[in-house]
C-alpha cells in the first residue's frame, strides 16, 4: 500500500461557535463545507480564531451548544481526536523528544497495532517523502527547525488520515527556508490528495496552498472564496486590504464617474451612486503620460524592488495611491504622470469597514 | 592586599561555619567506633557497638527501608498521574488543588498525626500495622512528588505534546504512559529521591504513629539515646548516615545534572 492516494473525507463545520470558560468570545457561530481532498485556508491576524476553529475540527475544543462537526456527513461532534482519524501538525510540532525520528514518525502506527516490518517500510517512505533521509535515528533536539517540521508532517500523514490539519507549521521557520518548504508542501498535499485544512496569518502561503480561503476577523467569516475571487473581489475593505495591497478610494461619484483632486475616473456598476467606496489593486494601475488618461498625479517616491518597482503617487486622490509599475519605466519623483485604469479593475466596496 | 585580608576574612568564616556543623557528626560518627567514649579514642577502634545495633536494630531498618519505598510506590503511582490530571485538566482548581496538597509541609507533622490518630485510631489492626506509618509518610510526601513533576511539566509543554499523541490515536492511558511519562523522567527521578530520603528520615510524624512493633531508623535512633549506652546510639547514627549519605549524593548529583542542562 502507498501513502500516497485518495483517502480523504469531507467536512461540515455547523453553527459552531466557541465561547472559553473565561468568557472570551473566540468564534461566533459559524457554518463551513469542505470537499473531499479539498484545501481550505484558514486566514487572519492574530487572535481572529482560526486556532479555535482547527482545534474544535480536530477534537481539541467542544464547539459551543449548537455546534456540529461532521465528517463523511456523519456528527463527530462528541468524538475525541484519538478516534476521529485527524493527522495534526502543531505550530510547535509537539514532536516527541522521547523518541527518534523514526519512532516519531511510527508512533500512529504502532498505536494502531501496525507491525514492526509493515511501520518500517511505511516509515522509510515517509522519510523519503518528506527528504529528511539519514536523519531516522536522531533526536528530535538534534534537527533544525525545517528538520522537525518534516518530520512533524511526516508523523501526521504517516496514519493516513481522513483530514490534515494543520497550524501555522511554517511560522517557526526563517523566511527563506519558509518559501522554499511552502513549495515543497504545495507539491505534498496534491500529491497526498488528502482532505487538508491548513491555518495561517500569511496570505501569500493562504494564496499558494488554498482552493479556497476563509479570511477571518474577530471571529468572524469575512469571506470565504477561491484565491482569485478573494483578491480580485474582495467583499469587504478588511479582507481587500488583508489580502495584498489595496488602494482603498472614498469618494463621490457622478455619471458612473469618481471625482478626484486629480481628474475623473470611469467605474463599473450602478449608475446611481452617488458615493463610493472603491478598491484598486497597484498592479492593474498603468503609468502613462500626463494627460493621456483621465486622472493625474505626481510622483512622491519610487522604490525598486528588481522585478517591478513601487511608485507612490499624491495628489490624484485625497490619500497617495501606491502603483506597481514594470521595472522598466524610468520616471523619477516629482515628475508628473497619468494613471490610466481599466474601469472594470474598480472594485466597489459596501460603505464602512 | 585589602582583597586578600577580605578573601581570608571570608574563607575563615566560612570554615568556622563549616566545622561548627561538621564537628558534631564526626564526633558522633567517632564515638559510634571508640570502645569507650569517655576515655576517648586512645581506648581503641572496635566495630562491636555497630554489630550490637545491627542484632537490634536490624528489623527496624527494614522496616524503615519497606515503608520509604512504599511510600514511593504510593506517591509514584498516585503523584504522577495526579499532577499530570492537574496540568491538562486542572484550569483555574490545579492552584486550589496543589494548595492543599502541600499543607502537610506547613502543618506540624504532630497535628497531621493526631488527626490521623483521632479518625482512624479505632481500626485496631489498621492502628497496629506498619500501613498506618506509611499512610502518615504518603501524605507528607505527596507534595514533594506532585510539584517536582508538575515543574518538570510547565517545562516540556505537556500540554501539546499529550494533544499530538492523542492526535495520533492515542488512549489517554497510552499517551500518558508512552509519552507523558518518559518525558517527566527527571521530575519523577527528583520527586522519588526527595520522597525517599524525607521518608527514611521523617521523625516527627511517625514518633506519633508508631507502635513498639512499627519503629523506622529515626524512632529507633531516639530510642537508643534514651535507653542505651552513648556508643551504641552513635553507632546508630553511623549506620543512619551510611544509609542515607549515598541518597542525599545521588539527590544532589541529580538536581546538578538538571542545572546543567
Ligand atoms: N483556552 C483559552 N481560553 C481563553 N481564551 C482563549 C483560549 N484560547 C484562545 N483564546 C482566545 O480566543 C481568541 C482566538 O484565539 P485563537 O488562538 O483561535 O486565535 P488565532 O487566530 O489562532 O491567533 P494566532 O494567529 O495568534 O495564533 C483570542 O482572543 C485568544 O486570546
Ligand atoms: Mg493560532
Amino acid at each position: 500500500m502507498n501513502v500516497i492516494g485518495d483517502h480523504g473525507a469531507s467536512v461540515r463545520v455547523e453553527t459552531c461557535g466557541k465561547t472559553f470558560v473565561d468568557g472570551t468570545r473566540a468564534l461566533e457561530p459559524a457554518t463551513l463545507d469542505i470537499a473531499r481532498g479539498e484545501t481550505l485556508v484558514l486566514l487572519g491576524p492574530s487572535g481572529c480564531g482560526k486556532t479555535t476553529m482547527l482545534r474544535i475540527i480536530a477534537g481539541l475544543e467542544l464547539p459551543d451548544v449548537g455546534g456540529k462537526v461532521l465528517f463523511d456527513g456523519k456528527d463527530m461532534t462528541s468524538v475525541p481526536i484519538e478516534k476521529r482519524n485527524v493527522g495534526m501538525v502543531f505550530q510547535s510540532y509537539a514532536l516527541f523528544p522521547n523518541m527518534t525520528v523514526a519512532d516519531n514518525i511510527g508512533y500512529g502506527l504502532k498505536i494502531r497495532g501496525v507491525g514492526k516490518h509493515e511501520r518500517a517500510s511505511r516509515v522509510a517512505e515517509l522519510v523519503a517523502l518528506t527528504n529528511i533521509t539519514g536523519l531516522e535515528n536522531r533526536r528530535i533536539t538534534q534537527l533544525s527547525g525545517g528538520q522537525r517540521q518534516r518530520v512533524a508532517l511526516a508523523r501526521a500523514v504517516a496514519i493516513r488520515p481522513g483530514i490534515l490539519l494543520l497550524d501555522e507549521p511554517l511560522t517557526a521557520l526563517d523566511a527563506a527556508l519558509r518559501d522554499r518548504l511552502r513549495g515543497e508542501l504545495n507539491r505534498l498535499l496534491r500529491a497526498l490528495g488528502i482532505t487538508t485544512i491548513y491555518v495561517t496569518h500569511d496570505q501569500a502561503e493562504a494564496m499558494e496552498l488554498g482552493d479556497r480561503v476563509v479570511v477571518m476577523q474577530k471571529g468572524v467569516i469575512a469571506q470565504v472564496g477561491t484565491p482569485r475571487e478573494i483578491y480580485f473581489e474582495p467583499n469587504s475593505r478588511f479582507v481587500a486590504e488583508f489580502i495584498g495591497a489595496a488602494n482603498i478610494i472614498e469618494a463621490p461619484v457622478e455619471n458612473g464617474q469618481l471625482l478626484l483632486p486629480g481628474g475623473r475616473q470611469p467605474i463599473g456598476g450602478d449608475a446611481n451612486l452617488t458615493t463610493a467606496v472603491a478598491m484598486i489593486r497597484p498592479e492593474t494601475i498603468g503609468i502613462v503620460a500626463a494627460g493621456s488618461a483621465p486622472l493625474s498625479g505626481t510622483i512622491d517616491s519610487v522604490s525598486f524592488i528588481g522585478d517591478r518597482q513601487r511608485m507612490i503617487i499624491g495628489g490624484a486622490s485625497s490619500k497617495i495611491i501606491a502603483v506597481d509599475a514594470p521595472n522598466t519605466i524610468t520616471a523619477k519623483a516629482g515628475e508628473r504622470v497619468g494613471l490610466l485604469i481599466a474601469p472594470d479593475a474598480v472594485r466597489l466596496l459596501p460603505p464602512g469597514n | 592586599m585589602r582583597d586578600r585580608l577580605i578573601f581570608t576574612g571570608q574563607l575563615l568564616f566560612t570554615l568556622t561555619v563549616a566545622a561548627f556543623l561538621v564537628v558534631p557528626a564526626i564526633l558522633s560518627i567517632s564515638a559510634g567506633v571508640t570502645v569507650n567514649y569517655f576515655r576517648g579514642i586512645s581506648s581503641g577502634v572496635t566495630l562491636q557497638w555497630v554489630f550490637q545495633v545491627w542484632d537490634l536494630y536490624a528489623g527496624t531498618i527494614l522496616l524503615s527501608f519497606v515503608i520509604a519505598f512504599a511510600t514511593l510506590a504510593v506517591t509514584l503511582l498516585v503523584g504522577v498521574p495526579a499532577a499530570y490530571a492537574l496540568h491538562t485538566h486542572g484550569g483555574r482548581w490545579s492552584r486550589i488543588v496543589e494548595e492543599v496538597i502541600t499543607l502537610p509541609i506547613a502543618i506540624p507533622g504532630l497535628a497531621i498525626a493526631l488527626a490521623l490518630i483521632l479518625t482512624y485510631g479505632g481500626f485496631g489492626e489498621f492502628r497496629r500495622s506498619w500501613l498506618f506509618i506509611l499512610t502518615g509518610h504518603v501524605i507528607f510526601t505527596m507534595p514533594f512528588m506532585v510539584r517536582s513533576v508538575m515543574a518538570v511539566f510547565s517545562t516540556v509543554d505537556i500540554k501539546t505534546l499529550d494533544e499530538g499523541a492523542a492526535s495520533l490515536g492515542a488512549s489517554p492511558v497510552r499517551r500518558f504512559l508512552g509519552v507523558i511519562v518518559p518525558n517527566a523522567v527527571p521530575g519523577i527521578l527528583a520527586g522519588a529521591l526527595m520522597v525517599v530520603t524525607l521518608s527514611l528520615g521523617e521523625f516527627n510524624l511517625t514518633w506519633m504513629l508508631h507502635t513498639p512493633s512499627t519503629k523506622t531508623l529515626p524512632i529507633g535512633l531516639a530510642d537508643s539515646y534514651a535507653s542505651m549506652r552513648l556508643e551504641v546510639a552513635s553507632a546508630y547514627t553511623l549506620i543512619f548516615f551510611v544509609m542515607i549519605i549515598p541518597l542525599l549524593v545521588a539527590m544532589q548529583m541529580f538536581a546538578d545534572r538538571e542545572q546543567g542542562r
